[in-house]
């Protein structure tokens, strides 16, 4: 295994792992810190990609992109952290209840993508 | 060389929006507008009226009338105005002239009365839209239309029956709505076509290759056409329909939603798929099956009733399928007989509504039990009223029976009999249930219950109720009378088919 | 310059520049924004139609620089279509929303909660505004990503305009939803750029890719799209989010946010993948189905009149994926019925929901309540609003003369081309159960109780936003010739 698979399947990897925690942690802080892992392991397969197709050119494209994907995560992870620090102001605990309290129907049934 | 005024083709849309524009208008008025909305509404009424009778002169000189908008690619809202829509059109545009007047008397103390007239409105226009629709698309517009718009006059009374009236009335017809428009949009596929056509767009070659196929097609558009005309067994929304106010029984319940349904039915057979080729598939024996039922069963449901509108609405259901067992049968006079009752039923159901609704309104009285000594308190409404009540049983020279006369020698033209039977019984049970209610009326002693007991007016009630009732009886006698003038409906009737319009 | 160019320009940089003049947070330059956001879009996408009309498909290399360096945008009639109906919605919203944080922004910040949102709503709308704009006229996979992120940042923070407890967390769990979602299609980006070492959609649509990865890839990307766009069964998150945030806001998000990863959806596995694998197409079509039936049986089941309209687009949404079995009979194949009626109920939704938001928002206004018993009797005060309530639920529920209709009967047409029976079946019953729910709202608002005492007037102009939107879904059930061929440009593959 060369170094450039190493990191597409780290990057799979983190992203998969990054994904489980920001499904099932109920923390909020856990929650955004696992969306930013979650990016970082996308990140690295986009590095990658370049190289294992062509390594003897360099393609600026992906790091372009990584940029570009850095300061989106950031202003994300901002709003986040902003949101989540109301949800604690408001409902004093740092995380989402459990479905939703005014729902009629829904009981938390569907909808795991959310928690 | 000027073309005369009646040569526009326009006009079929002029009598559509002849209704449609004051509905709209009096939908922003004001509740206490009432000079303005009555204005708009006997304005629209005479305006399409007049329109009608323009296009009724054209098309008798032999034009007739087509005027199209394209929705989407290929499909478009056509409105055609031929001897066959016009007289479903003049039937409409007449009777809403006169319910218009009657309406305006009735409503008078009642609240909403806005939102009441502008959908009553909207209701004629959809009819209208029915009436001429040039294609099967254009008249699903005007037929779902028709349904949504009447659901707001249904559950007008706001009482928890009359809503519950309304989701019975919702649920069939939506109901019977959607299938229909799958079938329509069947049909467009499997047939290339929406157009409307004298003898029907089907090939015969393609109904035998798929049989079953255009039989489903021919049930899903059945069953849609079916629910408003009120052919067993989806009639059950029109006797429930009863608690509306009178006018929109009369007008709509007997005339408009009801018609629209039976037009639909000689729509199908005639117009699309073509007297013939439903004969070979033996879709008009089905039909012809259903409806003699329907007019029996209906006819036996009637007699139990002791509620005057009810037994006016199981009366309307058993003689609406007059008008499909005549035009399902292979005999041109059988035709002649469904097309003119579809007049005919009309007019003298209209008049017995109205006078059912000035008895109820003026004196309170709702069941044939308390019609004790009402013809001498209103001898103007019950005179209506038995001209109506004989009519209905049939009795010459009242309009009915032309009908029967019809109907009768077409069955046997058509190889037929039985169904002189059913016409025979149906004859029976209507003079079973119609009579006790006049025997009533003229000879039993009046009840001390009446809310108004001795006319303070110079009438016997409001004149904006009784004249219309009296007009609406003087024409199913005068249709009766001249039948034989041209321009009676039964020499219309007699003229579409003449000219193979059907 | 071509026409291309100068429009596309005006389309994005218009609201762009809007929503900066909006930040300044002064009543008089939100006033200034919100027009100027409307009336570049109104115009700049009606260049745009007239350009597509005239000369098909175009595009337009920013700055010049073409790809795969440079942002490259791409003018098709999908595009253009929702372009429209977003510029239409959006005005009409705008001028609603003025009204209705009007007397709230001159409130400081500090005094009053619901000033903030008024501080706060019209720039976050134009940037919203801005990035679904981009998202139509997008011509490669990592600018729909960046303009998919601005759109649900932007979405999320409007629901948390409103003050309530409830609404926080409904953003909150929004805003979750959105990212995963998001970094989801990220994913399947770099894999297929791993792949085919491209991110043009024209690039990757000549490829047609084909194979593991790519087949991995677009599960991805459909995950994270059918999850931004409620797809049952990820809809949870939509009723709080939608029902929580301020009228406009709830307008925008049901009308139009969702459309937004709904049209990547489409571009991806129609324009890209040439119609992916018909298994996966019927599985988006059963789940179609399955939010047709569960979102009506739940909205007939609120007590709450937003909670209601919101269930209400889980169910909507449903039907544009009934649209994707249709689409594609057979490889290579496309039926333009499934592909104009899909695409006219998307547009007809947009605008009859965004019309029922407003409405219910006029009702509630009204009464500053939410709950269905509350608003009873309204109609007689808010005939105009209740109208438009109305008239809306006409549309939904596919009865004419509305754009529901046409769309209903294109779509029945396609299955009924292809046939595909249960999707007939799934169409039909599907209008139902919408009057059902419908009906429930204007019984309340019916109801024969007087309208309630404290009356608060409702300004004349949002109910005129309300019933003009509502004429407007009515308005294209009576012609609809114009904007279906406009669908038609381009088609589903316009490469």
């Amino acid at each position: 295994m060369n170094p450039v698979d190493l990191y597409m399947l780290a990057g799979i990897v983190i992203t998969l792992i990054a994904l489980y925690a920001a499904l099932t942690r109920a923390h909020l802080f856990w929650k955004v810190l696992a969306i930013n892992l979650m990016g970082t392991g996308v990140f690295l397969i986009l590095l990658a990609a370049p190289s294992r197709r062509t390594p003897e050119i360099a393609d600026p494209l992906p790091q372009a992109m990584v940029l570009t994907g850095i300061v989106v995560a950031v202003a994300a992870t901002a709003l986040a952290l902003g949101i989540a620090l109301r949800v604690i102001a408001r409902s004093g605990l740092p995380f989402l209840p459990d479905g939703d309290e005014e729902d009629q129907g829904s009981g938390g049934s569907a909808g795991e993508a959310s928690r | 060389m000027v073309s005369p005024i009646w040569a526009w083709d326009g006009l079929p849309l002029a009598v559509v929006l002849s209704s449609f524009v004051p509905g709209v208008l009096i939908m922003f008025l004001r509740e206490e507008q009432t000079l303005l909305r009555n204005t708009l509404n006997m304005t629209g009424a005479l305006a399409k009226v007049a329109f009608v009778g323009l296009m009724l002169q054209g098309v008798a000189a032999g034009a007739s009338y087509e005027w199209a908008f394209e929705i989407l690619p290929g499909l478009e809202l056509s409105l055609a105005g031929d001897a066959l829509a016009l007289l479903f059109v003049t039937l409409s545009a007449v009777l809403w002239l006169v319910t218009t007047v009657y309406a305006i008397g009735y409503m008078e103390a009642s609240r909403s009365r806005t939102r009441f007239f502008a959908f009553f409105s909207l209701c004629v226009t959809a009819t209208t839209g029915i009436a001429m629709a040039g294609d099967l698309f254009t008249f699903v517009i005007f037929y779902e239309a028709l349904t949504w718009a009447t659901y707001p006059l249904v559950v007008h009374n706001g009482t928890p029956e009359a809503i519950r009236a309304g989701r019975t009335y919702l649920a069939y017809t939506l109901g019977a709505g959607a299938i229909l428009v799958v079938g329509a949009v069947g049909f467009e596929v499997t047939a290339g076509t929406v157009a409307f056509a004298a003898g029907g767009v089907v090939d015969p070659m393609a109904v035998e290759a798929e049989p079953i196929r255009y039989f489903l097609l021919f049930l899903c558009l059945l069953i849609g056409m079916g629910v408003k005309s009120a052919i067993f067994p989806i009639h059950g929304w029109l006797p429930t329909a009863m608690v509306a106010p009178a006018p929109v029984s009369a007008l709509l319940h007997a005339v408009a939603v009801v018609k629209a349904g039976a037009f639909g039915i000689i729509r199908l057979i005639h117009s699309l798929f073509g007297i013939e080729v439903s004969w070979e598939m033996g879709l008009t024996t089905l039909v012809a099956v259903l409806a003699s039922f329907t007019i029996v069963y209906a006819s036996v449901r009637a007699l139990a009733q002791t509620d005057i509108k009810r037994i006016l609405a199981f009366s309307t259901v058993s003689q609406l399928s007059y008008i499909a067992l005549g035009v399902a049968l292979l005999d041109p006079l059988a035709q002649v007989g469904g097309l003119v009752h579809l007049v005919h039923q009309g007019i003298m159901k209209i008049t017995l509504f109205f006078c059912a609704g000035i008895i109820a309104q003026t004196l309170g009285v709702k069941t044939v039990g308390a019609m004790g000594g009402v013809a001498r308190r209103m001898p103007l409404t019950m005179a209506a009223f038995t001209v109506g009540a004989l009519g209905m049983i049939g009795l010459p020279p009242v309009a009915g029976f032309i009908s029967k006369w019809y109907l009768g020698l077409g069955a046997l033209g058509a190889g037929a009999p039985w169904v002189i039977l059913v016409l025979l019984a149906s004859s029976l049970l209507n003079a079973a249930y119609f009579l006790p209610i006049l025997r009533t009326a003229y000879f039993d002693e009046p009840s001390e219950s009446w809310s108004d007991p001795w006319p303070h007016h110079r009438l016997e009630a409001d004149w904006r109720m009784v004249f219309p009732a009296v007009i609406t009886a003087a024409l199913s006698l005068a249709v009766g009378v001249f039948a034989a003038s041209d321009w009676s409906p039964l020499g219309w009737a007699l003229l579409i088919v003449e000219r193979g319009a059907l | 310059m071509t026409e291309f160019e100068l429009w596309s320009t005006v389309v994005i940089f218009g609201p762009l520049l809007a929503s900066v003049v909006a930040l300044s947070a002064r009543p008089a330059l939100l006033r200034a924004g919100l027009v100027l956001g409307s009336l570049s879009t109104l115009v700049g996408s009606a260049g745009l139609w007239r350009a597509v009309a005239l000369y098909g498909p175009g595009r337009h290399p920013l700055g010049g620089w073409g790809q795969p360096l440079g942002i490259e945008l791409w003018i098709d009639g999908f595009g253009v279509a929702m372009l429209a109906v977003t510029a239409l919605v959006g005005a009409l919203t705008s001028l609603y929303a003025n009204s209705y944080f009007g007397d709230l922004s001159e409130l400081s910040v500090r005094d009053s909660p619901a000033g903030r949102g008024a501080r706060f709503f019209a720039p976050l709308w134009l940037l919203l505004w801005t990035a679904l704009n981009g998202i139509y006229l997008s011509a490669d996979l990592f600018n729909l990503y960046v303009t998919l992120e601005i759109l649900g940042l932007s979405a999320a923070a409007i629901v948390t305009l409103a003050v309530s407890r409830q609404a926080t967390v409904a953003g909150m769990r929004y805003l979750l939803v959105s990212l995963i979602g998001s970094l989801l299609y990220l994913l399947g980006v770099a894999l297929l750029y791993v792949q085919y070492g491209t991110l043009s959609l024209e690039g990757l649509a000549a490829i047609g890719p084909s194979g593991p990865i790519p087949a991995i890839a677009l599960a991805a990307m459909t995950v994270g799209m059918a999850a931004k766009t409620a797809l049952f069964p990820f809809h949870a998150w939509l009723p709080p989010a939608h029902a929580g945030a301020p009228a406009p806001g709830s307008a925008i998000l049901s009308a139009l946010v969702v459309k937004g990863s709904f049209f990547i959806l489409v571009r991806l596995w129609f324009s890209v993948y040439g119609g992916g694998s018909p298994e996966g197409l019927i599985l988006l079509g059963v789940l179609g189905s399955g939010a047709i039936l569960w979102g009506s049986i739940l909205a007939l089941r609120q007590v709450s009149l937003k909670r209601l309209i919101a269930y209400s687009t889980v169910a909507q949404l449903g039907y544009l994926f009934v649209m994707f079995p249709l689409l594609i009979p057979e490889p290579r194949l496309w039926n333009a019925d499934a592909w104009t009626g899909g695409l006219l109920l998307a547009i007809s939704h947009a605008l009859a929901k965004a019309a029922m938001f407003l409405a219910a928002g006029n009702m509630s206004y009204a009464v500053a309540e939410d709950r269905l018993t509350s608003i009873s009797g309204v109609a007689h005060r808010l005939p105009m609003s209740f109208f438009a309530f109305g008239v809306g639920g006409l549309s939904l529920a596919g009865l004419p003369p509305s754009a529901g209709f046409v769309g209903k009967w294109l779509l029945l047409r396609s299955a009924f081309e292809t046939a595909h029976w249960t999707w007939i079946a799934v169409i039909a019953v599907g209008g139902l159960l919408t009057i059902a729910y419908v009906l429930k709202v204007l019984r309340y608002a019916l109801d024969r109780d007087e309208a309630p005492e404290d009356f608060r007037p409702v300004p004349r102009r949002m109910e005129w936003a309300a019933a003009l939107l509502a004429l407007a879904a009515m308005a294209l059930g009576v012609r609809a010739l114009e904007l279906v061929e406009l669908l038609l440009v381009g088609g589903p593959f316009p490469w």
